[in-house]
C-alpha cells in the first residue's frame, strides 16, 4: 500500500498553520494557566506543604500538571481539529479526497499529538524557573510523553467526529476529562488518601498516566510504571478500533 | 474496436437514505470522456445525491460506479484523484488565506507542489490579486470561484459543477461558462447540475433529466431539440372561426383564443415547414388575418412537459 503523502502533508501544514495563527489561544495561555499553578502550587503554598515521597512539593506536582495540560490540550486541538471541517461543511473536501482513514488520521492527529509536545516541552521549561526537578529516566519520560499526546489526540478526534455541537464538544472535557484528571494524583499522591479512595482511584485511567509520567522523574510511583505503561497502550489499542470502526461505518460521517 | 471508456459509468445505482427516503432508485448512465453533460431535475430529484455518491461523500445502497474505468470503492484512489468538485453548498476555510486553501486541495489530492498551477489557476479566475487575503474577507461570488479554483487545484480530468451558477451574478456567470468551454478544450469531462435550463442549452452537449430518483432521459441535445422541439405559428383573424374549415382539414391545425387564432405546429428542424401552403389556403378559402407569431419551444418547456407527463 502506498500512502498519498502529499494528502497528509497537506493537513498536517493546515492544521499547524491553524495553530500558530491562534498562538496566543493555543500555545501561550496553556503555558501562562501552568506557570500560575507552579507559583500558587509550587513556590506560595507549595512552601508550606510537606516533602511527598521525599521530593518538594513543587517538584512533585510537575509531572502532573504537564500530564494536565498535554491531556486537554491534544483532545481540544484533535476534536476542534476535524469538528470544524464537520460544522463548516468543508469535510467534503477531505471525504473526495483520494485518501484512506489511515492519512486521514496520521495529519489530523500527527499535527494535534505535535502541538501538545510543544505545549509540554514548553512547560517543562518554564517550570524550570520555579522550582528544581530532575528527570531520571528521560527517555521513559518522552516516551510517556509522545504515547499520551498521541492517544488523546486520538480520544479528542472520535470526540471531534461525535460532536454534532460546540455544546458537545466541551461536554466531555469539562465534565469528564477534567475531574479524571484532577482526581488523577496531579496534585497528591493517591497513597494519602482513605484506603476505599485508593481503590476507587484505581478505576480513573488518569491515575496511570500521571503515575508512569511521576516515575520517569523521580523513580516512585504510585503504581507499578509497567501497569502505567500497559494501561496507555491499552487505551491507544481502544482509540485506534474506535477510529477503524468509524472509517469502516462511515459513523458520523457519511450516510 | 472497443468502445472509448466511459468518464463515468452507473449501473444499477440506488440509494435509500436512513430516513427511509429512495433517493436513487437504479440508475444507470454513462458520461462519455469530453463532453459537457448536464444533469437537469427538479429540487429532491436525485442529482446531488448522484453526485455525492460518485465522489465519495455518499455511500451507495446498491450499484457500481466506475470512474475511467476504475471503481469508487475498490479503486477509490485512482477514481478520485481524476475527479474534482464544486459542491453547491458555499463552504470554505474562513480562516485561510485563499491560495494557502487553494494549494491544500492540490495537496490533499495527492498532487506534488506547483505554484506555477496554483497562480494559473487563480488568475484565470480572477483571485490571483485577492490571494493573500482571508476566504472570510471575500464577497459570495468571489467565495464560489475560492471553491472552484479549489476543484481545479490538481488539475482533474472530471469536474462536477453542482448548480454551479445558483447565485452568482451575471459577470461571474458568464466567467463560468468561458471556462467551461475553455476547460473542455483542454478535454476535460464535464457535469454539471443546474435547474437554470438556459445553462443547460447554452452549453452541454448531452442533457440527462432526472425525476424522483429516476433517470428519466438522456439525450444529445441537439437532437433532443429536434425530437421535441415543436414550433407554433399562430395566426390571429380578422373574425372568429366556429371550426376548422374543411379545406384544411388534415393539417396539424388547432383553435384557440375562442376561436381568433389559428395554432399550426410543425417540426422546427423540418426542411417544408408547410406555411406557404397553408397562407396559401387560408387566401383561397377567404380567411383574413391581421398578424402572425412564430415559437419555438424552449428546453424549459420540453423540461416541464416530461417532468409532468412522468410525475
Amino acid at each position: 500500500m502506498t500512502l498519498n503523502l502529499h494528502a497528509i502533508r497537506a493537513i498536517y501544514i493546515f492544521e499547524m498553520a491553524r495553530t500558530f495563527r491562534t498562538l496566543m489561544q493555543s500555545i501561550v495561555s496553556p503555558v501562562l494557566s501552568t506557570s500560575l499553578y507552579f507559583v500558587v502550587f509550587g513556590a506560595a503554598i507549595g512552601s508550606r506543604i510537606q516533602e511527598v515521597d521525599g521530593i518538594s512539593y513543587g517538584a512533585f506536582i510537575i509531572p502532573g500538571l504537564i500530564m494536565l495540560s498535554l491531556l486537554t490540550e491534544s483532545i481540544s486541538n484533535a476534536s476542534f481539529g476535524i469538528y470544524m471541517p464537520k460544522y463548516s461543511g468543508t469535510i467534503y473536501e477531505i471525504l473526495s479526497a483520494p485518501i484512506s482513514a489511515v492519512e486521514t488520521v496520521i495529519g489530523y492527529v500527527g499535527a494535534a499529538a505535535t502541538k501538545s509536545l510543544i505545549l509540554g516541552v514548553l512547560i517543562l521549561i518554564t517550570a524550570r524557573f520555579f522550582v528544581d526537578y530532575e528527570i531520571q529516566h528521560p527517555f521513559w519520560m518522552a516516551a510517556f510523553l509522545i504515547l499520551t499526546a498521541l492517544t488523546f489526540s486520538m480520544f479528542g478526534f472520535i470526540l471531534g467526529i461525535w460532536a454534532d455541537s460546540f455544546e458537545r464538544l466541551q461536554v466531555v472535557p469539562m465534565l469528564i476529562v477534567m475531574p479524571l484528571t484532577f482526581l488523577g494524583g496531579s496534585f497528591y499522591s493517591i497513597t494519602m488518601l482513605p484506603p476505599f479512595w485508593q481503590t476507587v482511584t484505581l478505576f480513573n485511567p488518569v491515575v496511570y498516566l500521571v503515575s508512569g509520567f511521576r516515575w520517569s522523574f523521580y523513580g516512585s510511583s504510585d503504581v507499578g510504571v509497567e501497569l502505567s505503561l500497559a494501561a496507555i497502550l491499552g487505551f491507544l489499542a481502544l482509540c485506534t478500533g474506535i477510529i477503524w470502526y468509524i472509517f469502516r461505518t462511515g459513523y458520523r460521517l457519511k450516510v | 474496436m472497443h468502445a472509448p471508456v466511459p468518464a463515468i459509468e452507473v449501473r444499477g445505482l440506488a440509494k435509500t437514505y436512513p430516513d427511509g427516503f429512495q433517493a436513487l432508485k437504479g440508475v444507470d448512465l454513462d458520461i462519455r470522456s469530453g463532453e459537457i453533460f448536464a444533469l437537469l431535475g427538479p429540487n429532491g430529484a436525485g442529482k446531488t445525491t448522484l453526485i455525492s455518491i460518485i465522489c465519495g461523500i455518499v455511500n451507495p445502497s446498491a450499484g457500481t460506479v466506475r470512474v475511467s474505468g476504475h471503481d469508487i470503492i475498490r479503486d477509490f484512489r485512482a477514481a478520485r484523484s481524476l475527479i474534482g468538485l464544486v459542491p453547491q453548498e458555499l463552504t470554505v476555510e474562513s480562516f485561510e488565506s485563499v491560495i494557502a486553501t487553494v494549494k491544500f486541495s492540490r495537496g490533499l489530492f495527492g498532487k506534488p507542489r506547483d505554484d506555477a498551477h496554483i497562480e494559473k489557476v487563480l488568475r484565470d479566475l480572477s483571485l490571483w490579486e485577492k490571494r493573500d487575503n482571508r476566504v472570510m474577507e471575500l464577497s459570495g461570488g468571489m467565495k464560489r470561484r475560492v471553491m472552484i479554483a479549489k476543484a481545479l487545484a490538481h488539475e482533474p480530468k472530471i469536474l462536477f459543477l453542482d448548480e454551479p451558477t445558483a447565485g452568482v451574478d451575471v459577470e461571474l456567470r458568464r466567467d463560468m461558462w468561458e471556462m467551461v468551454r475553455r476547460l473542455r478544450e483542454s478535454g476535460v469531462t464535464i457535469i454539471l447540475t443546474t435547474h437554470y435550463i438556459e445553462e443547460a442549452e447554452e452549453m452541454a452537449d448531452r442533457i440527462g433529466v432526472i425525476n424522483h430518483g429516476e433517470l428519466v432521459l438522456v439525450e444529445d441535445k441537439t437532437r433532443l431539440m429536434k425530437q421535441l422541439g415543436r414550433k407554433e405559428l399562430s395566426v390571429h383573424l380578422q373574425s372568429p372561426l366556429a371550426a376548422i374549415p374543411s379545406a384544411l382539414a388534415g393539417r396539424p391545425l388547432e383553435l384557440a383564443d375562442g376561436g381568433h387564432t389559428l395554432v399550426y405546429s410543425f417540426d422546427a428542424q423540418a426542411e417544408e415547414s408547410g406555411i406557404p401552403d397553408l397562407l396559401k389556403a387560408l387566401g383561397e378559402n377567404g380567411i383574413d388575418f391581421r398578424d402572425l407569431r412564430t415559437r419555438e419551444s424552449s428546453l424549459e418547456e420540453i423540461f416541464v412537459n416530461l417532468v409532468r407527463a412522468r410525475a
